[in-house]
């Protein structure tokens, strides 16, 4: 009986030393993907380089961004939350969209201001094109007596030229 | 046969426009002024350095007006800057021969890092000085620094007396730069 169990005992080893490493990793909490990385990567901007989305950045600077934003989505970090962290951190110059207070709401305001405006001065501008009527038929249309007794005279000529 | 007069044309309301033109040239000037706000010119040599306060990794806290009489060495760092390390040596290294005269401080001012990459760097190179995150980039906005590493030494009047742009390349060089301040 002893020796059933020993057998028992290291097949049960064996299976346990063959699962792959992923069933380990499995039983980890939900491990944040690249994809949610990069998700919230593309809305921050490298640091070091100008004009770089954090999610395309080679830099080191930028490998460790991406891993502070895993940290702290594994953290249960919501996306307003990290970005802001980032903004306090580093500065709001690192966000790809700028948050909506003091100065910035400027840039909220001014574009869909102008646009506006230049809308209504097209449907002003194609109202008043509209608003124009035809002149009434002039006399100038028409062909007078003495004009049309001339084009007679010339079809005439014409046909007995013929 | 008197045709009808023609009716009067109607007229853009002078107001309107008015008010438009005020509003545009309006939002000109403010954005004129945050522009100007936002960009700061590079500090020259004998200038005064505007005040700015670094709270350390430990939670102690600097501000450059109540250090005046003293001679400040600000060190701007990064884990992720590859000749930060050496530099980070040869600074620790003068600071252990000024640290106890105390009428010079060393702050490093650790530049766009994450904390933890920062603690651990500190940690690896043995640096005991006092360093802290720039919280907003606040600090590296005055200085215009947009690489590390970068150093400036404030003398005791609080106008910058030298700027090292790259690492120092020495301890000796660091007290040479230290000497200017004297």
């Amino acid at each position: 009986m002893n020796r059933l169990w020993k057998v028992i005992a290291i097949l049960l080893v064996m299976a346990c030393a063959s699962l792959p490493p992923g069933s380990a990793q499995a039983q980890e909490d939900n491990p944040v993907t690249d994809d949610e990385v990069n998700r919230l990567a593309s809305e921050l901007y490298c640091p070091v380089c100008e004009n770089v989305p954090l999610e395309v950045c080679p830099t080191k600077a930028c490998a460790q961004w991406r891993e502070l934003i895993r940290e702290k989505i594994a953290l249960g970090w919501s996306d307003e939350q990290i970005k802001e962290y980032f903004a306090t951190q580093y500065g709001e110059q690192v966000l790809a969209v700028p948050p909506r207070r003091g100065f910035n709401w400027l840039i909220y305001v001014i574009p869909p201001l102008l646009i506006l405006i230049g809308g209504l001065l097209v449907a002003r501008i194609i109202r008043r094109s509209k608003k124009i009527t035809p002149l009434p038929a002039s006399n100038s249309d028409r062909l007078t007596t003495d004009q049309e007794e001339l084009i007679n005279e010339v079809e005439q000529d014409l046909r007995r030229d013929e | 046969m008197m045709s009808e007069p023609a009716p009067a044309k109607k007229r853009f309301p002078v107001a309107v426009a008015v008010l438009g033109g005020v509003l545009l040239i309006g939002f000109i000037v403010l954005f004129a002024v945050q522009m100007k706000k936002s960009k700061q010119d590079m500090l020259e040599i004998g200038t005064q350095v505007p005040d700015f306060t670094v709270t350390t990794f430990s939670g102690e806290t600097y501000q450059k007006s109540k250090l005046e009489g003293k001679i400040l060495l600000l060190n701007f760092w990064s884990s992720w800057c590859s000749s930060c390390d050496e530099e980070g040596a040869a600074l620790e290294e003068v600071w252990q021969e000024v640290k106890d005269k105390g009428d010079i401080i060393f702050i490093g001012v650790n530049y766009v890092d994450t904390e933890k990459d920062s603690l651990a760097f500190l940690e690896k190179y043995g640096i005991t000085f006092p360093n802290g995150p720039d919280l907003g980039s606040r600090i590296s906005r005055i200085f215009m620094v947009d690489a590390v590493p970068e150093s400036y030494i404030i003398g005791r009047d609080g106008r910058l007396v030298a700027i090292q742009i790259g690492a120092f390349q020495s301890a000796d060089e660091i007290r040479a730069a230290l000497a200017l301040a004297e």
